[in-house]
C-alpha cells in the first residue's frame, strides 16, 4: 500500500512538473523555437560514430516538434541524410521524416520532393523501403491531391522491379492506398505508368516471394476498399494463389475471391476440365468450401468465416456443404442422423441399440464414390468437426447466417447444429444453442433432436442453461410427447439447480403459449386429476408445480376449452399466482366465475389503445390550460401526475413514457410551488422555512432532470432540450434563493457569472432547438442578456425571478420509445435469516445477480453500491466480462461483491443496490474536444469543470445479513 | 507358412536433363508389411541409405511367426552394419512388440528413433506383454527385462517439427499423427529424395488428441496405412453422444456399466469423455478405473500435455485433464457396492482377467449394461456377446445367462478413406504406396488415388519389392566469378551459360573453361572452323567487302560487325576475308573463321552467305 501510495505521489508531481515545464516553454516558444532544429543540427555535426547520431535521433523522437518547426527539422534531418554514410542512421532518418510528417496541422507537400529525390540513390534496400513507408505517411495526408497520388504511384511502380521483397512490398501497399480509384477519364492520357494500377498489381500475384504475393492481394483488396471495382478476369489468377505453399497467401487469396464473387455474383465461368459453366459465386463458394479443410488453421477460420456471407449461393450447392456420404467396405452406410430420422419416422421409439444396427446396406458402385470433393461437399461437416475450436466457432458462425436466409438449410443443418451442443469447449456450445435460437422462426425440432437439446439442461454452466432456455422459449416442438420431455426435462433442472426457477418459468411461459393444443391433451396429466376421485392439493409454494402451471395458464390463453379441466384448486392457485407472478401468468376468462381482472376488449386494435390516448389527452389538458389560476393549475398538475403514475403501474408498455412525462410535470410543479410563495417579497432572513422549501425544489428538481436525461433511453435531443431548459430553470432559482438568504455581494457575484456561463453555453449546444422555444425562460433571458451581462447581482436576480415567473411552460413532445432503465436485484434475496460470517478484516465474496433493462452501455455505467449499517458507503465497479446480453435492450449482471469490514457484535444488515452513474459530458449535447498530441502518446485528456458526475439508484435495495467476527488470536 | 519380412525395393534412377548424362544407379531397398494389419515392418533403401520402419509383432500368432523375420534383410554381415537407423512411429506393440527381439536377440546397435512419449511408454507395454508371454504362459526363449531395458537405451528420443541429422546424408523428421499419445509420422530425407512414413494416423481431432498434420513437403513417395480405405465414417460427435447418452440413462436408472478396455489409448480418450461429462452435468455416481500399468500410462499422458489436443493443452494450466477427479482406482471389493457405478476393466475383449470377472457378476440383471468399444477377435467372450448370444457357456459347464444390455460403440483412430486423401492432398507427394490394410481394399483406394491425384499407387504384398523412379535435381557448386559473369547482363531472363562441370570427389562444380584448364592442369587448344564461300561478284575486292559488309549488318543488328580496316570484317569473334579467286576473277572467295565457342554464330553467318548477297544491295 505504502508503495502504492508512493509511486501515486511520484506520479502526480511528475506530472505537475511536466505541466509547468510546458507552460514555460509556451511562453518561451517564440526564443526556443529556431533552436530546435538547431540544436538538431548541432547534435548531428557533434556526433562522430554512427551509433552516437542513432542516439541523438532517438533522443529528439521522444519529444514533440511544433508544427511551425517541422519542416525546418525535416531540411536539417535531410541534409544530414545526403551525408550520412551508415546505413542504420539513414534508415532512423527516414522513419523519422515519417512520423513528423504525420504532425497534425503540418502539410507535407513541401518535403514531398526531397523525400522522392531521396530515393533516387539510395542502396539499402530496407532504407529504400523504409522511405517508401515515408512516402506512404505523406501520401496518406494529402489524398485529395490526385496529382501528389499520381506522382507517389509512379515512384512506386518504378521501384517494382527491385530484388528485395520489402521494397516491393511497400511499394504495392503504396500501390494499393494511392493508386487511382476512379475510372480516370482525363488523367488516364497524362500518366502512363498509373495507366491500370490492377494490372500492375496483379502481375506481383505470381511473384517469388510469398511475402509479395501476400502484399500484391491485400494491396487489391485495399483498392477494392476504396471503391474501386476490381475486374473480373482476377478471378482465374486468385483461384490459382488458393494452391499456394504460404498460408498467409493463401488467406488472402480466400478473401480475395470472396470479393470478386460479391462482385459478380451472376457471372458465368467454365468449370475446368468439362463443358461446363457455372455462376461465379457458386463456383467461388465451392472454392471457399475446400479451403475450409486446408493444412493451416488460420486459413480454415478465414474460409469458414467467409462463408456466412455469401448468401447468393444457389441452394443445392449450399445443401451439399452439410453432405457426406458415409460408407462401410464400399458400401453404403446411413449416417447417424439419417437413421435418427427414419427412427423416428417409423414411429419407434429409442430402441436400444444393437450391434450391427448401423450394417451397411446397399453395395456402392466403386466408380461413383468420390472421396476428394470437387465443390463443396461436407465443408460444415468439415469445419464442425476441425481440431481448433476457433474453426468450428466461426463454422457455426457461417451456419447461422446462411439458416437465417435459407429456411430450408435451416432446416438441414439442425441436426448438425444439434450435434454441437456437445463440443467440449463451452464456447463453441454456447455459441450453437444461440445460433440455434436465432434461426428458431425456421425450424422445427423432432423429438430425437428435442432429446439431444434437452440433456444439455443439465449441464453445469449457468450460461449455457440460460441460453437454452431462451432458445426454448422461442422453439417450436411437433408433438405433445415433446412438450412432456421438455417440461420433465425442465422440472428436472429445477430440481438439481434451484436457482434457475425464474428463467425457467419464463421459458414454460412461452413454451405453454406457442404450444396451446399440444398442451391441452396433457392437462389432466400434468394436473393429476382424475375423473373421480379428488387428488390431494399439490403444495402452492412448490417450484415445480408452479412450472406446471405457468405452462398450463400460458397455454389456456388460447385455449377456452381447458379451463374445463381444472379442477378448484387450480382456479384457487389461478387467482393467487395471477396476483403474485403477474408477469408470467396472463388474465384468463375463466367460466362461471367473476373475471379477476377485466381483460382488454378484443374490438379495440392496439393502434387506438385507451390508455395511450388517455396519456395524450391528460397531457393535452396540462399544456393547453396555461392561464388558469395558479391554484387551478396545482391541482391539475397534481391529479395529471397522479394519473400517469397509476397508468404506469397498469400498462407496462406505457410505464416508461408515463413515468417519464409524470417527473417532467413534477418539475413543473415543484417550480410552480416554489414561485407561487407570497412571502417572496419579504426579507429573506425572516423567512426560514420558506427557503428551505424553495431551495429544497431546486435541488430536487436537479435530481428529477438528471434521471430524466440519463435513466431513460430512446431520449432524443428535442427532450433533452426541454430537459436541459428545466435544469436551467431550477438553477435559476437556486441563484434567486441564494441571493435572498445570503449577506453581501461578493459570493453573488461569482454565482451570477456561472449561471451567465451557463445559458450562455445552453445557447451553443441548442442553438437549433431555440426556434421552438418561444416565450420560454430562456428565450426571454436571452433577450434581456445584453442588459443582464452589464448588471449588477442584485438586478440579475430580480431580473431572473420575474422571468422565471412570466416564463411560459413548455411542451415536452413525447419520443416513439421511451424505456426506463430499470434493475432488479436476484440474488441476494435478502430473505435468509442466516448471517454471512466471516473474519472481520478479511473478505468475503458476495454473489450479486442483477437483471437490467434498458440501460444504455451497462459496462460503463452500472455500478453496485453496498452501504454498511454505519453509514460508510462502498461503490463497486464490475468487470466488463461480467454482463451478459441476453437480448436487445435486456442485460444480466452477474458479478461478485468484496465485502469486509471490523469486527460487530452482532450480525446486521447492509444494504446492496445498483447505482447509474452519468456524467454531464457523456451527453449529447457535450462538446468534444479535439485531441493533439505528436506523438498519440496517451496522455490523460483534462476533464472539463462543467462535467457533473453522479449517480442515480435505480434498483429496489436489497438486504443482506452479514456478521464479521473478530478474529481469533 | 514361412512369415518373411516384406522387403519394397525402392530404386531411386536419377535421370539428368539434357546435357552429360549424369546418370547414376543408386541401389535403395525398402522393406515393409503391406496388405495385412498387424506386424508392421519396413524397409526403406533410399540413396544408398538404409532404413527400418516399426518393428511390430503379430497378436495372432504364439510361435516364430509372430516376429519379422529379420535374416530376409541381410543373409550374412550383422544388421547394424547394413541398417541406418531404425524408427518406430508409435507404441502400439503391432508397431513396437519385435523391437526387444530384434536388436537384443538378433542384434543391432545402431540408433532407434522414436518420440518422447512412444519411448516413455513403449517399456512399460513391453515389459506387460513378456509378462503375459513368459510369467503366464510359461514360454522360454522370449526376451527378458534386461533386454528391454537394454534396447531401450538404444532409443533416440525425437521431438515434433524437430529435424534429426542421423549421419551426414541421412535427415529424418517427426509430424504429429494423433493416432494415440506420441504417435508419429516421419519423413526420411537424404539429399532432395524423401520418403514420408505415416505410421498409423488420424486425421479426425478426438476428445484426447488432435488431428495429423504435415506440411506441403512433396516427399517423392507416401507411406501410408490403409486400415479403413473402403470406409467414410459418421461425425465423431454423434457416436460420443450415443456413448454418453447410453451411459448416462443407465446411471441414472442405477445399473452398473462395464467397459472393457485395452489400457492404452482408446481408454484414455473414453476416461476423458467421461470426466468431462461427469464434470458438466454434475454427475455424482462413482467412475473406476481397474489398476495395473494403467496408472503408470496415466502418469505420461499428465507429462506429455503438449502432445494432446487443444482444449486439454488450453485448459491445464487451470487443471491437467488427465488428473481425474471423478475416476477413482477400482478395488476388486467394490464390484458388489450397491448402486451405480461405471468400471473401465481390462481386456478389451471380455476373454480373461478383471473385465470378464466383473462381467460375470454383472450379467444376470438387466439393469446393468456392457459397452464394447472395440473389435473383438472370435471365440472371445465379447465376440459372442455382441453377435448376439444371452446364454454363455463359462470353464466348469456352467451356463450364464447375460440380461445386461449390451452395446457396441467404435472409437476407432485410423483415418478413413477421405482422410487418407486429405493427407495426401497435404503433403502432394509424386508416389503413394499404401501398406497396413487388405488388399482388396486397398485396391479400390489405390485407384482412387491415381484417379484423383494421377501419382503412381503401389500395394505391395509381403515380401514384395517395389521400386521408384525419382527425378532428383542434383545441387552443382557455381563459382561465384563464372555466375557474376554470366549473369550480369539481366537476371530475370532464362539464359544459356557456358562453363565447365567437374565432377570430383562426389561433387559437382561449374567453373569458367580456364580455370577447369587450369586445375586439371591441362593445356588450351583452339578448334577453328574456316569455311569458303564462293560469291560470283565481278567488283572490286574491297567493294564486294563493302557490300558484304553492309549486307551483314543488315542482317544482323543485334550484333556488333565491323569493318577492319585491312579489309576484313569481324562479326562478333567471327571473321570474314574476302579474296578474289585465283582462276575466275568474277568470283571472289570469302573465308570465314569462327572458333568452337562461336560455332551457332558461324554456321549461321555460312549458311547466310552461302544464299548470297541480295542484287539490290549496290
Amino acid at each position: 500500500m505504502a508503495a502504492h501510495l508512493k509511486k501515486r505521489v511520484y506520479e502526480e508531481f511528475t506530472k505537475v512538473v511536466q505541466q509547468q515545464h510546458e507552460d514555460l516553454s509556451a511562453k518561451k516558444l517564440r526564443l526556443t523555437k529556431p533552436s530546435k532544429s538547431a540544436a538538431l543540427h548541432v547534435d548531428l555535426c557533434k556526433a562522430t560514430s554512427p551509433a552516437d547520431a542513432l542516439q541523438y535521433l532517438l533522443q529528439f523522437a521522444r519529444k514533440p516538434v511544433e508544427v511551425e518547426s517541422v519542416e525546418g527539422v525535416v531540411r536539417i534531418l535531410l541534409e544530414h541524410y545526403y551525408k550520412e554514410n551508415d546505413a542504420s542512421v539513414r534508415l532512423k532518418i527516414a522513419s523519422l521524416l515519417g512520423l513528423l510528417s504525420k504532425t497534425p496541422g503540418f502539410s507535407p507537400d513541401c518535403i514531398m520532393d526531397d523525400a522522392i529525390n531521396t530515393l533516387q540513390n539510395e542502396k539499402s534496400h530496407q532504407v529504400l523501403a523504409q522511405l517508401l513507408d515515408t512516402l506512404l505517411v505523406i501520401g496518406t495526408k494529402l489524398t485529395e491531391n490526385p496529382s501528389v497520388r499520381m506522382r507517389l504511384v509512379e515512384v512506386a511502380c518504378k521501384h517494382l522491379t527491385d530484388s528485395s521483397h520489402g521494397v516491393r512490398n511497400k511499394c504495392l501497399q503504396l500501390i494499393g492506398c494511392l493508386g487511382p480509384v476512379e475510372k480516370g477519364v482525363a488523367k488516364e492520357a497524362e500518366s502512363q505508368a498509373a495507366k491500370d494500377v490492377q494490372k500492375i498489381i496483379g502481375d506481383h500475384f505470381n511473384d517469388q516471394d510469398p511475402r509479395v504475393r501476400t502484399a500484391a492481394i491485400k494491396a487489391m483488396l485495399q483498392l477494392h476498399e476504396r471503391g474501386l471495382k476490381l475486374q473480373q478476369a482476377i478471378y482465374g489468377q486468385a483461384c490459382k494463389l488458393l494452391a499456394d505453399d504460404y498460408e498467409q497467401v493463401r488467406s488472402a487469396a480466400v478473401q480475395l475471391i470472396w470479393v470478386l464473387s460479391q462482385l459478380y455474383p451472376e457471372s458465368i465461368v467454365p468449370i475446368p476440365s468439362s463443358n461446363e459453366e457455372i455462376r461465379l459465386v457458386d463456383d467461388a463458394f465451392g472454392k471457399i468450401c475446400h479451403m475450409v479443410s486446408d493444412g493451416s488453421w488460420v486459413v480454415r477460420v478465414q474460409a469458414a468465416k467467409l462463408l456466412g456471407s455469401m448468401q447468393q449461393v444457389s441452394s443445392h450447392f449450399l445443401e451439399q456443404t452439410l453432405d457426406k456420404k458415409l460408407m462401410s467396405d464400399l458400401r453404403r452406410k446411413r449416417t447417424a442422423h439419417e437413421r435418427a430420422k427414419e427412427l423416428y419416422s417409423s414411429g419407434e421409439f429409442s430402441s436400444g441399440r444393437k450391434w450391427g444396427d448401423d450394417a451397411p446396406k446397399e453395395e456402392i458402385d466403386t466408380g461413383a464414390v468420390n472421396l476428394i470433393e470437387s465443390g463443396a461437399c461436407g465443408a460444415f461437416v468439415h469445419g464442425l468437426e476441425d481440431e481448433m475450436y476457433e474453426v468450428r466457432i466461426a463454422a457455426v458462425e457461417a451456419l447461422c447466417m446462411l439458416a437465417q436466409s435459407s429456411p430450408s438449410f435451416a432446416e438441414k443443418c439442425l441436426d448438425f447444429l444439434v450435434d454441437m451442443f456437445n463440443d467440449e469447449i463451452e464456447e463453441v456450445r454456447l455459441q450453437s444453442i444461440h445460433t440455434m435460437r436465432k434461426i428458431s422462426n425456421n425450424i422445427t425440432l423432432r423429438e430425437d433432436q428435442l432429446d439431444t437439446v434437452l440433456a444439455v439442461l443439465e449441464d453445469s454452466s449457468r450460461d449455457i442453461r440460460e441460453a437454452l432456455h431462451e432458445l426454448l422459449c422461442c422453439t417450436n416442438v411437433s408433438t405433445k410427447e415433446g412438450i412432456h420431455l421438455a417440461l420433465v426435462e425442465l422440472l428436472k433442472n429445477l430440481t438439481k439447480y434451484p436457482t434457475d426457477r425464474e428463467s425457467i418459468w419464463k421459458c414454460l411461459k412461452f413454451l405453454g403459449s406457442r404450444h396451446p393444443t399440444l398442451v391441452l391433451p396433457l392437462v389432466p396429466e400434468l394436473l393429476s386429476t382424475h375423473p373421480f376421485f379428488d387428488t390431494p392439493e399439490p403444495d402452492m409454494d412448490d417450484p415445480a408445480y408452479i412450472a406446471v402451471l405457468v405452462l398450463i395458464f400460458n397455454a389456456a390463453k388460447s385455449c377456452p376449452t381447458m379451463p374445463a379441466l381444472f379442477s378448484d384448486h387450480t382456479f384457487r392457485h389461478y387467482a393467487y399466482l395471477r396476483d403474485s407472478l403477474s408477469h408470467l401468468v396472463p388474465p384468463l376468462r375463466l367460466p362461471g366465475r367473476k373475471l379477476v381482472s377485466s381483460p382488454v376488449s378484443p374490438s379495440i386494435t392496439p393502434h387506438e389503445d385507451p390508455s395511450q390516448q388517455f396519456l395524450h389527452q391528460s397531457l393535452e389538458r396540462v399544456y393547453n390550460l396555461q392561464h388558469l389560476d395558479p391554484q387551478g393549475i396545482q391541482e391539475l398538475l397534481e391529479f395529471t401526475i397522479r394519473d400517469l403514475q397509476r397508468l404506469g403501474e397498469l400498462q407496462s408498455e406505457l410505464a416508461g413514457m408515463a413515468d417519464f412525462t409524470a417527473t417532467y410535470l413534477q418539475c413543473q410543479l415543484l417550480l410552480i410551488k416554489a414561485l407561487q410563495e407570497k412571502l417572496w417579497n419579504v426579507a429573506a432572513p425572516l423567512y426560514l422555512k420558506q427557503n428551505a422549501l424553495a431551495s429544497a425544489a431546486a435541488k430536487q428538481i436537479l435530481e428529477e432532470t438528471y434521471k430524466m436525461e440519463f435513466m431513460y433511453s430512446g431520449v432524443e435531443s428535442r427532450q433533452v432540450v426541454i430537459i436541459h431548459h428545466m435544469r436551467l430553470q431550477a438553477k435559476a432559482l437556486q441563484l434567486i434563493v441564494t441571493a435572498r438568504t445570503t449577506r453581501g455581494v461578493e459570493p453573488l457575484f461569482g454565482m451570477c457569472e456561472k449561471f451567465l456561463q451557463e445559458v450562455d453555453s445552453f445557447q451553443r449546444c441548442f442553438i437549433s432547438e431555440l426556434p421552438q422555444m418561444q416565450g420560454s425562460f430562456v428565450d426571454k433571458l436571452l433577450d434581456l442578456m445584453p442588459r443582464l451581462v452589464t448588471s449588477k447581482p442584485s438586478e440579475v436576480v430580480k431580473i431572473l425571478q420575474t422571468t422565471l415567473r412570466q416564463s411560459t411552460f413548455l411542451h415536452l413532445p413525447l419520443p416513439e420509445q421511451l424505456h426506463r432503465a430499470s434493475a432488479n436485484i436476484i440474488e441476494p434475496t435478502g430473505e435468509s435469516d442466516n448471517p454471512l460470517r466471516f473474519t472481520s478484516g478479511l473478505v468475503v465474496a458476495l454473489d450479486v445477480d442483477a437483471t437490467l433493462e434498458h440501460v444504455q452501455d451497462p459496462q460503463g455505467t452500472v455500478k453496485v453500491q453496498v452501504l454498511y449499517p454505519d453509514g460508510q458507503a462502498q461503490l463497486i465497479h464490475p468487470k466488463p466480462a461480467d454482463f451478459r446480453n441476453p437480448g436487445p435492450g435486456r442485460h444480466r449482471l452477474i458479478t461478485q461483491v468484496y465485502l469486509s469490514h471490523t469486527a460487530w457484535t452482532e450480525p446486521c444488515q447492509i444494504e446492496v443496490r445498483l447505482l447509474l452513474a452519468y456524467n454531464s459530458n457523456r451527453s449529447k449535447a457535450a462538446a468534444k474536444i479535439a485531441k493533439s498530441t505528436w506523438n498519440e502518446s496517451p496522455e490523460a485528456l483534462p476533464q472539463p469543470e462543467n462535467g457533473i458526475e453522479g449517480t442515480i439508484p435505480f434498483s429496489k435495495p436489497v438486504k443482506v445479513y452479514i456478521m464479521p467476527k473478530p478474529a481469533r488470536r | 507358412m514361412p512369415l518373411a519380412l516384406l522387403v519394397i525395393c525402392l530404386t531411386f534412377t536419377t535421370s539428368s536433363p539434357p546435357g552429360p548424362a549424369l546418370t547414376a544407379r543408386v541401389p535403395a531397398s525398402l522393406g515393409g508389411a503391406g496388405q495385412d494389419v498387424g506386424r508392421s515392418c519396413i524397409l526403406v533403401s533410399i540413396a544408398g541409405k538404409n532404413v527400418m520402419l516399426d518393428c511390430g509383432m503379430h497378436m495372432g500368432y504364439n510361435d516364430d511367426r509372430r516376429f519379422p523375420d529379420f535374416s530376409y534383410i541381410t543373409q550374412n554381415g550383422r544388421l547394424t552394419d547394413f541398417l541406418d537407423c531404425v524408427i518406430i512411429s508409435h507404441f502400439h506393440l503391432d508397431h513396437c512388440g519385435a523391437l526387444p527381439y530384434f536388436s537384443e536377440m538378433v542384434g543391432y546397435d545402431g540408433p532407434i528413433y522414436m518420440t518422447h512419449p512412444t519411448k516413455a511408454i513403449c517399456p512399460i507395454l513391453l515389459e506387460d506383454y513378456r509378462k503375459i508371454t513368459v510369467d503366464k504362459k510359461g514360454e522360454t526363449n522370449f526376451f527378458t527385462s534386461q533386454m528391454i531395458k537394454d534396447c531401450m537405451k538404444k532409443v533416440v528420443a525425437v521431438h515434433l517439427h524437430q529435424t534429426v541429422q542421423v549421419d551426414e546424408e541421412l535427415e529424418i523428421k517427426a509430424y504429429y499423427a494423433g493416432h494415440v499419445l506420441g504417435a508419429a509420422m516421419f519423413q526420411i530425407k537424404v539429399g532432395c529424395e524423401s520418403v514420408v512414413y505415416t505410421g498409423d494416423y488420424n486425421m479426425t481431432p478426438d476428445r484426447h488428441l488432435g488431428a495429423a498434420w504435415i506440411d506441403k513437403c512433396r516427399p517423392d513417395l507416401l507411406i501410408t496405412e490403409s486400415t479403413y480405405a473402403t470406409t467414410i465414417r459418421d461425425s465423431k460427435r454423434c457416436r460420443e453422444r450415443d456413448f454418453l447418452k447410453k451411459v448416462h440413462e443407465t446411471v441414472e436408472r442405477g445399473g452398473k456399466v462395464l467397459i472393457p478396455v485395452f489400457a492404452l489409448g482408446r481408454a484414455q480418450e473414453l476416461c476423458i469423455l467421461l470426466e468431462t461429462f461427469w464434470e458438466r452435468m454434475n454427475l455424482k455416481a462413482p467412475i473406476y478405473f481397474s489398476t495395473g500399468l494403467t496408472e503408470k500410462a496415466n502418469h505420461y499422458y499428465k507429462l506429455f500435455i503438449t502432445w494432446t489436443n487443444q482444449k486439454i493443452r488450453k485448459t491445464f494450466v487451470q487443471r491437467n485433464m488427465f488428473e481425474f477427479k471423478h475416476i477413482k482406482a477400482f478395488d476388486r471389493a467394490f464390484a458388489d457396492n450397491p448402486g451405480p457405478m461405471v468400471v473401465f476393466a481390462t481386456p478389451g475383449m471380455l476373454h480373461a482377467g478383471q473385465s470378464l470377472q466383473i462381467f460375470r457378476k454383472w450379467a444376470g440383471n438387466e439393469k446393468n449394461m456392457v459397452i464394447m468399444p472395440g473389435y473383438c477377435v472370435q471365440g472371445t467372450v465379447g465376440h459372442k456377446i455382441l453377435s448376439g448370444q444371452r446364454k454363455l457357456e463359462m470353464e466348469g459347464r456352467q451356463i450364464l445367462e447375460v440380461k445386461m444390455q449390451v452395446e457396441y460403440m467404435s472409437f476407432s483412430a485410423h483415418a478413413d478413406a477421405k482422410g487418407i486423401m486429405q493427407l495426401i492432398r497435404q503433403a502432394e507427394p509424386r508416389n503413394v504406396l499404401l501398406v497396413h490394410g487388405e488388399a482388396k481394399k486397398m485396391e479400390f483406394l489405390k485407384q482412387k488415388i491415381e484417379q484423383e491425384f494421377h501419382v503412381n499407387c503401389y500395394m505391395p504384398a509381403n515380401g514384395e519389392t517395389t521400386t521408384i523412379f525419382t527425378n532428383p535435381s542434383i545441387p552443382v557448386d557455381i563459382s561465384l566469378g563464372l555466375l557474376k559473369r554470366e549473369t550480369a547482363i539481366d537476371a530475370k531472363k532464362p539464359k544459356l551459360m557456358h562453363g565447365t562441370l567437374i565432377m570430383k570427389d562426389n561433387s559437382f562444380r561449374l567453373v569458367s573453361p580456364e580455370q577447369a584448364l587450369k586445375e586439371l592442369g591441362l593445356a588450351e587448344h583452339q578448334l577453328r572452323f574456316t569455311c569458303r564461300v564462293h560469291i560470283q561478284d565481278p567488283r572490286k575486292e574491297h567493294e564486294t567487302v563493302l557490300r558484304v559488309y553492309n549486307h551483314l549488318k543488315g542482317v544482323l543488328k543485334d550484333y556488333s560487325v565491323q569493318h577492319l580496316p585491312d579489309g576484313s570484317i569481324t562479326v562478333e569473334s567471327i571473321l570474314i576475308q574476302a579474296t578474289a579467286h585465283l582462276e575466275d576473277q568474277g568470283t571472289k572467295v570469302l573465308l570465314v573463321s569462327w572458333t568452337y565457342q562461336d560455332e551457332e554464330l558461324g554456321s549461321y553467318l555460312t549458311s547466310l552467305l552461302k544464299k548470297g548477297l541480295p542484287q539490290s544491295t549496290s
